[in-house]
């Protein structure tokens, strides 16, 4: 395969960071994933479409470190990871937002993005509180991050709020600044339009289009809405019954017979 | 060139910039709340970033007389775009930034614009979408580039990085900007402002750098606005107050302008700023008194009962205390207990309670609403104004402020009532023209310069106050001569909080009579807590109690007008209560909801005939427009009551 491509909207994107090698994920007795080969390219919006059950989360799970699968290799950055501890898991560089908002719901959004800075802080549990030297001026320089998070995402008027508090939509924009405030290479994003109405639809896809644009993040995301899918990712990676049936830019999966037959169904003789 | 003066003269904005910079060089001139915190720049800073943008104008070929364009909310940024606009003689025309393209596109091509300094991507998208059409455009300077990588550079500048180039180029463009300065005088265009066009095509008001300064010296000196006033800017800066309040009083007076970190932060701002001088529209003021009460109601009994004990005294003592009258010492010192307790925690919570000097304007204000924030000893007043007036006509003076009158002619007015009513002014703020529209000029402002305000009102002969009735063109007279004005008896009908809407009809007969609409959350409310039960609007709008209830407002009303010398033949005699909310969907409200008089007239002609022939219901069908578009009918049988009216205070005529 060749080191780079130019999107239908005029972006090159660059090589290979992640690599799937013949993933197969087994739970017990059930595959959930089999035998499944794609790979990620730096700055693209790379999508994971599938059915009910397809195994897309897993897939997600997989990509970030959670599970290791017991067959095939996942190669990031060139080099080939093995099983992983939860705080390696955490400090890679992949963050992640979920498909039924995991947030801290009596936490303030402030705080809650806050915790996105986590892995990217050094002093010590004393330290911090005491409050004292470093641990001020880290988390003054941590603000600031989050800050530009915040009116990135325009959601100054909530900084206070507890997000438990706040409607779907906005818990789902939180979410997302958690994730990255984590400053990721890559982020993956679990169904983040699930639920929402056509104009929340509308300003997430900005959003992630905005945070592909102006921070070059590689994204993957897993998503019902085909409209939304084809309209935003630059390549797409069809999962049924865990096993891939396509893998192309978005008209080519659109035109593909089998993609087709796993979405509309088809007659079995 | 007329413009003789000296560089020294305070006459032009460019120069109160300059000597801001030199004697208030480390005072905070602009705050805005960004990245959670207030960043905040002195005068000199402002006086460097303003030049920085100005030379950059000057790279761009920015020449004298060029209008620019600013959209945005209300940030530093744009109000420094205004200022280096002036100090290269170029006009700044600032925008609405909710216009819709077509809108822009229309001023942008009426004015000749040749650049736009534009917020963010929403705002470059829409001008670029016209710029086609718009041959004078040379290029837009974009403040945030976000989401803006991939468009055509020729044409997009990047704000900052203008600045930038400004200050490379500083000394070999610094001579012509001194002499672009130096050009300048009184008769400098200051600044250009579209006036909303609610009748026909926007209109291009040109104000002088005269009419600013003018207005600016008599007004702060009026109020005594000094150095270390501050104000949270907020208001659309396509406003002609906002460009008063924001950079001519400021600048003139050298106090403080901060900016909210977005629209919706805005009432959190306000708190966190405490302005000394504050103004707001009545829908404004409105809204908070609303949200103090609801929150009330939810409080337990014993905080209700402070309330209820200390709001009660301060509406008593408020005022007078703000008028500089006498009140007794016991009182006064149940308003203290009070101030501590609850009257100052609230004014805190609102964000008012450092507020000096407060203005409402743009519409009549309820005399309760009024008092209610004059009683929390906010010196809250009322003006009336307009874009050609450079915003001041008449005001209030502190120590004679009242809820029905907008106040004594500003500095410098001369106020003047034609035969019919109209009011007519004439102002050192009063505009120059309208741009490239002689005709309009000509029918508002005469050769002697009075200019004509539309408006009907009279000046009150003990206390020399403004009072307005209505607009002039809806002003008429009953049968017997008497002066008839719908929209001052539809508003002493509005301040009932069960009525929402009204439309009163007299103009050649007899008598007035009225069209009412129930507030259906007011009413509502009432009828839940009353037990009284309703399946629909149109139930609940013809129920007898709910006719007994708005009779009794109808009946105070009438009362309250026959106090009145001029307007107490506008009693109202009869009245119904409408089946349907007048809507701008059926084209019964404009999409501003003020009432479109004549169609109303038109679409219920048999109601409006029942209410003159003395019958005591009629049956009608109505067309209704849904949502979605599709038409439907309603029928309704409606009752027609009789309102008790009062003897009228006669008048020679």
């Amino acid at each position: 395969m060749q080191d780079s491509y130019v999107t239908a909207d005029g972006r090159t994107i660059g090589a290979t960071v992640m690599e799937m090698k013949n993933i197969t994920l087994r739970f017990g007795g059930v595959t959930a994933i089999k035998d499944i080969s794609f790979d990620i390219r730096e700055g693209e919006v790379r999508a994971i479409i599938g059915p009910n059950g397809a195994g897309k989360s897993s897939m997600l799970n997989v990509i970030n470190g959670f599970y290791h699968p017991q067959e095939g290799e996942v190669w990031f950055h060139g080099k080939r990871r093995h099983e992983m501890k939860p705080h390696q898991i955490a400090k890679q560089g992949i963050a992640r937002t979920f498909q039924n908002i995991a947030l801290f719901k009596g936490m303030s959004t402030l705080d809650n993005i806050m915790t996105g800075r986590l892995t990217h802080m050094k002093s010590g549990l004393f330290s911090q509180m005491a409050w004292w030297g470093g641990a001020q001026a880290e988390e003054v320089a941590n603000r600031e991050i989050v800050e530009k998070v915040i009116d990135f995402l325009e959601i100054q008027a909530i900084r206070k709020t507890p997000v438990g508090r706040l409607p779907y939509g906005f818990q789902k924009r939180v979410e997302l600044g958690r994730a990255l405030a984590a400053e990721p290479k890559l982020l993956l994003l679990d169904e983040p339009m699930a639920g929402m109405n056509v104009e929340e639809k509308e300003d997430m896809s900005r959003f992630i289009l905005d945070v592909n644009d102006e921070f070059g993040t590689t994204i993957a995301l897993i998503e019902h809405d085909m409209g939304v899918v084809m309209d935003i990712a630059d390549r797409v990676v069809v999962m049924d019954y865990g096993k891939k049936i396509g893998d192309g830019t978005p008209d080519e999966v659109r035109n593909n017979q089998d993609v087709i037959d796993a979405y509309l169904g088809v007659a079995h003789d | 060139m007329t413009n003789t003066t000296t560089a020294n003269a305070l006459d032009t904005v460019p120069r109160l910039l300059a000597r801001n910079a030199k004697v208030y060089a480390d005072k905070a001139a602009y705050r805005e709340k960004e990245y959670g915190i207030w960043q905040s720049w002195t005068w000199a800073q402002t006086f460097e970033e303003i030049q920085a943008l100005a030379l950059g104008f000057l790279t761009l070929g920015v020449k004298a007389g060029d209008h620019i364009a600013i959209v945005g909310r209300n940030r530093p940024y744009f109000y420094w775009a205004m200022v280096a606009a002036q100090s290269v003689g170029a006009v700044p025309v600032p925008l609405y930034k909710d216009a819709v393209a077509e809108e822009m596109a229309y001023v942008l091509d009426h004015c000749s614009a040749r650049f736009v300094v534009a917020e963010d991507q929403e705002q470059v998208d829409k001008i670029i979408d016209v710029m086609d059409d718009l041959e004078t455009l040379d290029g837009i300077i974009a403040l945030d580039p976000s989401g803006m990588r991939k468009y055509e550079k020729s044409v997009l500048f990047d704000y900052r990085e203008l600045q930038q180039t400004g200050r490379d180029k500083k000394s070999e463009l610094q001579a012509e900007l001194d002499k672009r300065l130096a050009d300048q005088g009184p008769d400098t265009t200051c600044v250009m402002l579209y006036t909303s066009g609610t009748t026909g095509r926007p209109k291009g008001v040109v104000l002088s750098s005269r009419n600013i300064i003018e207005t600016a010296k008599g007004t702060c000196e009026f109020d005594h606005l000094v150095a270390d006033d501050s104000v949270l800017a907020y208001l659309p800066m396509a406003w002609v107050g906002d460009f008063i309040f924001s950079i001519a009083q400021a600048y003139w007076s050298g106090f403080c302008v901060g900016c909210p970190e977005s629209q919706e932060t805005m009432q959190k701002d306000l708190n966190e700023v405490g302005p000394t001088y504050f103004f707001a529209p009545p829908r404004y003021f409105e809204g908070l008194l609303t949200s103090v009460q609801i929150r009330m109601e939810d409080a337990g009994p014993f905080k209700r009962w402070l309330f209820k004990t200390f709001m009660e005294n301060a509406k008593d003592v408020g005022p007078k205390l703000l008028d500089g009258k006498s009140v007794g010492l016991l009182k006064r010192l149940k308003y203290s207990l009070g101030k501590l307790l609850i009257t100052g925690p609230l004014k805190n919570t609102l964000g008012l309670s450092r507020v000096r000097v407060g203005y409402t304007a743009g519409e009549a204000i309820g005399p309760e609403l009024f008092d209610f924030y004059r009683s929390l000893g906010i010196n809250l007043k009322q003006l009336y104004g307009q874009t050609e007036a450079s915003v001041f006509i008449t005001q209030q003076r502190d120590g004679e402020v009242r809820a029905d009158t907008v106040g004594t002619p500003s500095p410098g007015v001369e106020l003047r009532i034609d035969d019919n009513g109209e009011v007519f002014y004439r102002s050192s703020g009063s505009f120059e023209r309208y741009y490239k529209n002689p005709e309009s000029t000509k029918d508002t402002k005469d050769p002697e310069g009075w200019v004509a305000t539309g408006d009907a009102g009279f000046i009150e002969k003990d206390s020399g106050h403004l009072r307005i009735i209505d607009r002039a063109k809806d002003v008429g007279k009953l049968k017997d001569g008497s002066m008839y004005a719908p929209k001052f008896v539809e508003n002493k009908l509005k301040f009932f909080a069960n009525i929402l809407e009204t439309v009163v009809f007299g103009n050649d007969k007899d008598h007035c009579v009225a069209f009412i609409n129930i507030d259906l959350t007011a009413v509502g409310n009432w009828a839940e807590r009353n037990n009284i039960a309703y399946s629909s609007y149109q139930e609940l709008a013809g129920h007898p109690q709910v006719y007994e209830m708005i009779q009794a407002n109808v009946e105070e009303v009438n009362a309250s007008v026959a106090e009145d010398e001029m307007l107490s033949g506008c009693q109202i005699t009869r009245f119904l209560i409408l089946h349907k909310e007048l809507d701008a969907d059926d084209g019964e409200l404009t999409r501003t909801q003020k009432v479109r008089r004549n169609i109303i007239a038109d679409k219920y002609a048999d109601l409006l005939g029942a209410l003159y022939d003395g019958s005591n219901s009629i049956f009608t069908e109505t067309e209704v427009t849904y949502e979605d578009g599709r038409k439907g009918a309603i029928t309704a049988t409606l009752e027609i009551r009789d309102a008790a009216t009062y003897d009228r205070k006669k008048v020679a005529a």
